[in-house]
């Protein structure tokens, strides 16, 4: 027996055994593994995000352009779905059965047992026709919530378009607040101003049970944050001049952009052809944002902003104003029409200063102020000479925005080209060119490439002697003002009495007599415009027509750039059109007997052509 | 009973009770908790009636604890020589009601094995336990179980073996597994260690043969054995039969634990043990109640939540939460301190009962007292294994923390009988 004894302290430490394993196993999974905290917290935790009233876009005039309605997602959970009647349930959607048989599909491989979409942005009447039934089919709700409505037919795309967040952007830091299915500015404002709109979203942490059901807040709401609604965006755009733009442009490609000069304000802002802003939103927005895109004449192509082409003769504005900087030439600075240098489009008079010049667009006087302001014996080497010339002249181009974005707030800006000496390096090679090379630049043609926009501010410059706001379209965010960036001067370092001598020039083009831009005339209501026209070859069609014009000359209160592609002679449709612009701008209104023009230029580009 | 109560109080182990006491209030503490609900009213018990009051497990938990009181008052007063004497008739009625009860109780979760006594339920299978540990230790008492008494042994095995049968019968295998334990109580009396042996070495083999592929098994053992052999030539020379022998039965252990998994075994019982191999294997069946456990236990961290604080329990994320896993409230609510606790209070209690059951002067009352640690040992071992995913769900409670009327009287009878046992030893002491 008494060996058996011994046997006690086995059974012991079989019991201690065990209790070291279970106290270490604890150890282990209480203290030493944080994942079990965590697992909880994805167990009890749900995170309930109230998304903000998106802030509102009014024109310039306090007009509502852009406002929230409320519109319904049906939605289904699939594993409540029984026994459904595909027939009936197609007939009440009026959508066809293949259509529902795939979005259930995607809604299964979606999850089971959580809604998701099946048809989204079903409109007020729309809901009402299906509500009433949905009775009968179990697993279909209707969920709502705020979407874009339009309250205009026009600005398309400057406004841009919210559409639900991309799956793509889901990874990245800068959207880490966003969920799938959540709603963001795709293009144009929208997605600018982005972060304003939105405002910031709540999230409330509430505790639920093993079935969903909720317990209340977690640590009593300490977490939580409540959400705030989106700022307003104030728009220095016109409605009705937008309108107007629009209604010009219809049926032509090209685009106009109208600033404020005095503080870089965009007025309008025409890309044609066009579209209805209310295209991209509500019920089969992907249907038809699909045909927009496919759409050969492009109208989703922001062209003020995106279409860069030589500026033709208005670039010849710039040209002359850095030679006069320079101190290469002066006002009175006489060139011969030398036509072996460069063809000139018409017979003309004697180009003895710069007035004449610009006033009968005289293409070898131009080429003439150029070579000086290039050529200027910097070096012996002619080669050199020009190489180091064109940088200094191309230097002083771009301080008028050229050849570099803006910094307009809209995102798809191109920063066009005002081509460097590296670039003809490349192209000819090193020392293989010289002036003779770089010459069309002088008359806004060859490799040079601007857009709308800048054309525009390019005026607005000359209209300030000197100096532009950056364009923008939004005067205000909420109360707050402009963003800061667009209450900053930029100066072009062309001093003001260079431009003073310039604009008599331009008055000449559209006031006087034989000018090329007569057409823009606005001297009968005392308004006195400067503009210049342009012709740009093209080498695919026909020439495309542009016009360049401030007004009125003395106090300036609109600048605008027409450009319409392949409308032949700037002075024919361009010209009339801005005048057109700056007359119901300055004057509210379209004199009677002027409503002729608005005949003259409606329909496509090709009437304005002269065919030979 | 000639001895006056004082007296008697002095004899009974106060360290028994003191621990016992603790057990049954820290339980109740977690009971409550786990039953706790929010909603309902600041001070439940004067504002609600009897009715409502019986929704909450915590206040049956009360009833059950008071009338437990009862019990151990009448096993105190009863004369010790009783449980001897009537060792075979308790266990012969026991039998009886084990036989009769699939047959006149109503099904609840799957088997029948709970008998309704008017608001009561009771389950036989608990209190088989304690009849059988005292059949089996009034039989070891008369015999010798080292002296290879073959007919004895056997007699022995089917005292032992039938109610787990008849509790297999009525679909509770976690009762009828507990009789296991009494295997540690025969080894204190004699029993060959090799049986412990071989069922620890096939419960490894089963564990080996689930995680790595049978034949790498099979190839892993061989190759052992055969260096052994290489470099040990006494082992060539005098035991090649036996390495042999063990060779050909570990090889048939290992094929063996394949038939029994997949023929023997139900299929939810085969669920069972390859969640807790692989919990995530099947997420929201059965292996939710292991993962959930776990995150209940795990998220309790070093010092818990919190009393009343817990979220996973509260929340219905772990089933059973007042019974079976009990101990997933005491291990979120609180923290490695509070199941620690929980553990060292179980080990002192198991010493304490060593220690109680080794001064016992007869055989029947050792080998009963081992039988009480054994079983306690078996429900601490499997209970806190299944909720830390160290062994299988198995569906029997943890004692005395566990809700449950069943529950807390089997475990109360098992114990208390001993301290009577214990007590009138003094007694017989004092009298000669």
């Amino acid at each position: 027996m008494q060996y058996l004894e011994g046997r006690k302290y086995v059974v012991q430490a079989i019991f201690l055994a065990v209790a070291l394993v279970f106290a270490t196993r604890l150890f282990y999974i209480q203290v030493l593994d944080g994942s079990y905290k965590l697992a909880a917290d994805r167990n009890t935790l749900q995170r309930i995000v109230q998304t903000p009233y998106r802030g509102l876009i009014y024109d310039r005039k306090g007009q509502i352009l852009v406002q929230n309605t409320p519109v319904y997602d049906l939605m289904v959970t699939p594993r409540e779905v029984k026994q459904l009647d595909t027939v009936r349930f197609c007939q009440l959607l009026q959508l066809p059965p293949e259509e529902v048989r795939a979005a259930l599909k995607a809604a299964r491989a979606f999850s089971r047992v959580k809604a998701s979409p099946l048809v989204q942005n079903l409109s007020t009447p729309e809901l009402a026709a299906i509500q009433d039934n949905l009775i009968d089919f179990p697993g279909f709700s209707i969920k709502a919530r705020m979407a874009r409505s339009y309250n205009t037919h026009t600005l398309a795309h400057a406004l841009g378009y919210v559409g639900s967040i991309p799956p793509a952007f889901l990874e990245k830091p800068k959207y880490s607040k966003y969920q799938a299915g959540d709603f963001l500015g795709i293009t144009g404002l929208e997605s600018y101003y982005e972060q304003q709109l939105m405002g910031r979203r709540g999230v409330q942490y509430r505790m639920v049970n093993v079935r969903g059901i909720e317990k209340g807040a977690f640590r009593g709401g300490e977490f939580d944050t409540l959400s705030v609604a989106g700022q307003d965006l104030h728009l220095s755009i016109d409605s009705e001049l937008q309108a107007y733009g629009e209604l010009l442009m219809q049926g032509k490609r090209g685009s106009i952009v109208a600033i404020d000069p005095k503080t870089g304000e965009i007025l309008a802002f025409v890309s044609a052809p066009m579209f209805d802003p209310a295209t991209l939103s509500g019920k089969g927005m992907g249907n038809r944002y699909m045909e927009l895109l496919n759409n050969p004449e492009r109208p989703l192509f922001n062209r003020p902003l995106m279409a860069t082409y030589p500026p033709g003769s208005v670039f010849k504005l710039v040209n002359e104003l850095v030679a006069m900087q320079m101190g290469v030439v002066t006002a009175s600075t006489g060139f011969p029409c030398n036509q072996r240098l460069v063809r000139c489009t018409h017979n003309h008079e004697y180009p003895s200063n710069v007035g004449i010049a610009i006033k009968q667009s005289c293409n070898p006087y131009f080429y003439q102020v150029m070579r000086a302001a290039v050529l200027r014996g910097r070096s012996t080497n002619r080669f050199e000479d020009a190489r180091l010339g064109l940088g200094e002249w191309r230097r002083q181009v771009m301080k008028f925005g050229l050849g570099e974005k803006l910094g307009v707030d809209m995102s798809q800006e191109k920063k066009g080209l005002i081509p460097s000496p590296e670039f003809y390096d490349k192209r000819n090679g090193f020392h293989r060119w010289n002036y003779r090379t770089v010459y069309s630049l002088s008359i806004g043609q060859g490799e040079i490439g601007i857009t709308g926009l800048q054309m525009a501010n390019v005026l607005a410059t000359i209209a300030n002697r000197g100096y532009y706001y950056t364009p923008h379209f939004v005067k205000s965010v909420g109360q707050g003002g402009p963003l800061p960036q667009f209450r900053e001067r930029h100066t072009v370092g062309v001093d003001a009495p260079h431009f003073e001598a310039l604009i008599p020039g331009m008055q000449a083009v559209v006031d006087g007599r034989g000018g090329t831009g007569n057409l823009a005339s606005l001297a009968e209501f005392g308004i006195s415009v400067a503009g210049k026209t342009g012709t740009v070859q093209n080498p695919h069609g026909d020439d495309h027509a542009t016009f360049a014009a401030f007004a009125p000359a003395e106090d300036p209160k609109i600048a605008i750039a027409v450009f319409i592609e392949n409308a032949g002679f700037g002075g024919t449709s361009a010209a009339p059109m801005a005048a057109l612009m700056m007359e119901k701008y300055l004057r509210g209104n379209i004199a009677p007997w002027r409503k002729r023009w608005e005949y003259w230029l409606q329909g496509p580009a090709e009437k304005f052509v002269r065919r030979r | 009973m000639n001895s006056s109560p004082a007296r008697y109080s002095r004899s009974i182990d106060w360290p028994t009770v003191l621990l016992y006491l603790l057990m049954v209030g820290l339980g109740w503490l977690n009971v409550y908790a786990a039953s706790y609900s929010p909603d309902a009213p600041a001070n439940p018990l004067s504002s609600l009636g009897f009715q409502e009051l019986m929704a909450y497990d915590w206040f049956k938990q009360i009833l059950w604890v008071a009338t437990a009181v009862v019990l151990i008052v009448i096993l105190l007063v009863v004369d010790y020589k009783a449980y001897d004497t009537f060792a075979f008739v308790l266990y012969g009625g026991m039998i009886l009601l084990l036989v009769i009860t699939p047959f006149i109780a109503r099904p609840i979760g799957g088997s029948r094995s709970w008998l309704e006594l008017g608001p009561m339920r009771l389950q036989p299978a608990e209190f088989a336990k304690f009849v059988t540990a005292l059949a089996a230790s009034r039989y070891m008492a008369s015999i010798n179980l080292r002296q290879q008494n073959f007919r004895d042994q056997l007699v022995l095995a089917g005292i032992t073996l039938l109610p787990p049968l008849l509790i297999l019968a009525a679909n509770e295998t976690g009762q009828a597994l507990v009789f296991a334990a009494f295997l540690l109580a025969y080894f204190r009396e004699g029993m060959s260690p090799l049986i412990l042996v071989i069922l620890a070495a096939g419960g490894i083999i089963l564990i080996l043969a689930l995680l790595v592929p049978k034949l790498w098994l099979v190839g892993a053992f061989t190759l052992v054995l055969g260096l052994l052999f290489a470099f040990n030539s006494r082992l060539w020379r005098h035991h090649l039969p036996l390495s042999l022998s063990v060779w050909v039965v570990v090889i048939g252990m290992v094929f063996g634990v394949d038939f029994f998994f997949n023929n023997v075994l139900q299929a939810h019982q085969r669920k069972r043990i390859e969640v807790l191999i692989n919990p995530s294997a099947d997420p929201l069946g059965v292996g939710w109640n292991v993962t959930q456990s776990k995150i209940a236990i795990g998220s309790g961290g070093f010092a818990g939540k919190g009393f009343l604080q817990g979220t996973q329990t509260k929340f219905d994320f772990v089933p059973a939460q007042s019974t079976d896993f009990i101990f997933c409230t005491i291990g979120e609510e609180w923290g490695w301190l509070g199941t620690t606790l929980v553990v060292v209070v179980f080990m002192a209690l198991l010493m304490r009962i060593v220690y109680v059951a080794e001064r016992q002067k007869s055989v029947f009352g050792r080998t009963y007292g081992y039988c009480v640690a054994s079983i306690i040992f078996f429900h601490f071992c499997v209970n806190i294994g299944m909720t830390i995913g160290l062994a299988p769900v198995v569906g029997i409670p943890l004692p005395f923390f566990s809700y449950g009327g069943s529950s807390l009287w089997s475990f109360t009878t098992l114990l208390f009988i001993l301290l009577a046992i214990d007590a009138y030893r003094k007694q017989d002491l004092e009298r000669y």
